[in-house]
């Protein structure tokens, strides 16, 4: 155990001192061959002290342009490419993995799940985010209560998995229901049923552990952008005899729907992206399959697919395509604005 | 406010939003509460009673074969058999009731005689102790079977972290998952420190067509680089004779996937500081290398400690990018990966499964309690983010 703990102390130490050294050093190499001490030819100097700073720029930047571009430009690139070969990636195939995908039943029902997910997942966490937001912005110990919906944030989707799993946990025979659904249902007259093998429903099962986590993202977010909502028009509406009703859906609601575009995108990402909640629910059985895990699945199966994993990898990079887009636009707005 | 006066003015209002909030703080407090609860129940009681009834105890209830007849003392005209039904077993806590039939194992209450037909009457008292009488002779020198429910006192352990701590491998994985995410939360904070500055206060080529670039790669979905690099580290392994699946390697990983949210939400704060303190620090002859060493880094405090909140979870809290860079080994799995093999190979046994989920949960947690300020702060600065 010791030397586990020591040698995981030097794995740590070694790592974080590399980074720390080339940037030390690499920058100490650039003034230490490039002089422009004071005496030196004034010429040479203020050369030197140009080209020092046409360089310095990429050594700065360098390491993280290396990353982006081996981890996620590369990447993209060659899982576009990847799609058009075989499951070896040598024989080129044309569309056949395309082929493959339109005709697999498992890809189609990953499709509507995902379609699924996607309905209903991010509107439901923004809605009750917002529903909350309000609420707790209200009552004296709303921040205790924000920490406590905020609190899933910080549980991994497999704890998460695990803790939802035990909810709806089934016991057959006379075994006492230890799930608290089962619990609850037998209370009022119901029969126990092992929810997350039923096709269909078995969705909302799995997707009410991603709600659960990510409502308080959305509430933070949007509570954020309430307290931003100048007094003056919602006492203007109070004014006007607007009920509590009303100020919320056509006084408040519109002055944060950029706020609400942003968490109903990010939270969009993120459900396209599932991938632990299934794997440890389900593993796609009974009809649960999303995009990501069967995606994975063809990186092993048989071998693994990198064809047929690359098409399903694609449609994910689709989807979210307009979202980037979006994002781009409007990060350049920013910093045009600046 | 004025707008919360009149929003809730009247009372009825105004409790309804507390029971409301009250609900919703239940909802979302219960089911981790299940799991810290059963994590430190006895393994035994958890399979029989639900975790809420953890605190009142558990009733469980188990067959049980009285002394035969030849035991039997005769009292008068009738036959008494006497005993305990704990004589076997030993005590497993208070009979709460008795029955005779498996269709109905409790339909008398314990410490009241029971009338079970044919001449006979049964007595069983809270402490096991019976009398079992009848008004003829027993026949049967074979005991009869009866059913008993048994009251069992809340008992609470920590056991069942001693088990899956050294038993199960958690013990392991907690050093690993360590290992994993300290480096790859320190890291991507350098490097992008240093790649944050330059994009915000260097001047060279190409610029701002970079800082469109990483705000795109922020949403690229991680499905997306998982082939080829799985590929790239495969050959990278050949080629120099070592194994594919290393730390360095998922330090690497976790750092350029955090990368892009990292660079967008430094650039953005160490461009919002003030220009005349780095401009005058140029005029003094420093270095753009000792301004961001000296001067940014120590301003861009509140920055570096919300992405580090950030990476930090979402590093502890990955699975796909282990499953993939790391081994499936037993002893090279982090804490998310043991505990989806722990899922399914001890599917039921929850003792296992929940204090195992309380080992990897608890670390993020505290973090997330000590230090929330900073991670509402980043949400909020980096809103932009996909995950």
């Amino acid at each position: 155990m010791i030397w586990q703990i020591g040698s995981a102390l030097g794995a740590v130490v070694l790592g974080v001192g590399a980074c720390a050294a080339y940037f030390l050093f690499s920058n100490k190499l650039l003034d230490f061959a490039l002089p422009a001490r004071e005496g030196d030819d004034v010429f040479v100097a203020s050369r030197n002290l140009r080209r020092r700073s046409i360089i310095r720029p990429w050594l700065f930047i360098g390491p993280a342009l290396f990353l982006l571009a081996v981890y996620l430009v590369y990447p993209v690139i060659a899982t576009f490419i990847l799609s058009f070969y075989d499951k070896g990636g040598e024989q080129y195939v044309g569309l056949a993995n395309y082929q493959w995908a339109i005709g697999d039943r498992e890809f189609r029902q990953s499709i509507f799940n995902n379609i699924l997910w996607l309905a209903v997942v991010p509107a439901a966490c923004t809605f009750f985010g917002l529903v909350i937001a309000v609420m707790t912005d209200r009552i004296w110990w709303g921040n205790i209560a924000k920490s406590i919906v905020f609190m899933p944030m910080a549980i991994s989707f497999v704890g998460a998995s695990v803790i939802w799993k035990f909810i709806y946990e089934y016991r057959g025979g006379n075994d006492t229901q230890i799930g608290l659904l089962n619990a609850i249902v037998q209370l009022f007259g119901g029969t126990p049923e092992v929810w997350i093998s039923i096709p269909f429903w078995n969705n909302f099962f799995l997707m009410i552990i991603l709600i659960w986590i990510q409502t308080g993202f959305a509430m933070v977010i949007l509570s954020a952008a309430l307290r931003g909502i100048p007094e003056e028009t919602i006492e203007a509406a109070v004014i006007d005899g607007a009920n509590g009703w009303q100020i919320f859906w056509k006084i408040m609601v519109p002055q944060i729907w950029g706020t609400i575009a942003v968490v109903w995108t990010t939270i969009t990402i993120l459900v396209l992206k599932v991938f632990d909640i299934v794997l440890t629910m389900t593993n796609g059985q009974w009809d649960s399959m999303v995009l990501a895990n069967l995606m994975f699945n063809w990186m092993f199966r048989g071998g693994g697919d990198s064809g047929r994993s690359a098409v399903i990898a694609l449609i994910i990079m689709l989807a979210v395509m307009p979202i980037m887009v979006w994002n781009v636009r409007r990060a350049n707005q920013e910093t045009g604005d600046h | 406010m004025t707008f919360d006066r009149s929003f809730f003015r009247i009372g009825p209002a105004r409790l309804f939003v507390h029971a409301m909030v009250l609900l919703i703080v239940i909802v979302w407090l219960v089911p981790t509460l299940g799991i810290f609860v059963t994590a430190l129940r006895d393994k035994d009681q958890i399979t029989v009673s639900g975790w809420w009834t953890a605190f009142s105890g558990s009733t469980q209830t188990t067959a049980v074969r009285l002394d035969g007849g030849d035991k039997a003392q005769q009292d008068g005209p009738n036959y008494v058999i006497s005993g305990s039904v704990f004589a076997a077993a030993g005590s497993l806590g208070k009979v709460s009731a008795f029955g005779v039939k498996a269709q109905d194992p409790s339909a008398f209450k314990a410490g009241e005689p029971a009338d079970i037909g044919n001449g006979e009457t049964l007595l069983i008292n809270t402490d096991g102790s019976y009398k079992y009488t009848k008004n003829a002779a027993f026949e049967d020198t074979r005991g009869k079977r009866i059913y008993i429910s048994v009251a069992s006192p809340p008992a609470f352990t920590l056991q069942n972290f001693k088990t899956v701590v050294t038993g199960e491998g958690i013990g392991q994985s907690f050093i690993n998952s360590l290992t994993v995410t300290i480096p790859a939360t320190i890291i991507p904070i350098l490097i992008a420190a240093f790649a944050a500055y330059a994009l915000a206060w260097m001047e060279f080529p190409g610029r701002s067509l970079m800082i469109a670039l990483v705000v795109g790669l922020i949403v690229v979905p991680l499905q997306m680089s998982l082939i080829p690099l799985l590929r790239l580290y495969n050959e990278i392994g050949s080629f120099l004779g070592v194994p594919s699946k290393t730390y360095p390697g998922i330090w690497l990983a976790h750092t350029a996937f955090g990368m892009p949210l990292a660079i967008y939400l430094l650039r953005n704060y160490i461009a919002g500081l003030p220009k005349e303190i780095i401009e005058s620090a140029r005029v003094d002859g420093a270095s753009d290398f000792d301004i961001f060493v000296k001067i940014i880094l120590p301003l861009s405090f509140p920055a570096l400690a919300s992405f580090a909140i950030f990476q930090f979870l979402w590093v502890w809290n990955d699975l796909l990018i282990a499953m993939v860079f790391l081994g499936t080994g037993k002893d090279e799995l982090v804490l998310t990966g043991s505990l989806n093999a722990l899922l399914g190979s001890r599917g039921g046994n929850w003792e296992i499964l929940t204090a195992s989920a309380f080992v990897t949960i608890i670390v993020p947690l505290l973090v997330f309690f000590g230090l929330q300020r900073y991670l509402v702060r980043g949400l909020l600065a980096g809103s932009v983010k996909g995950g």
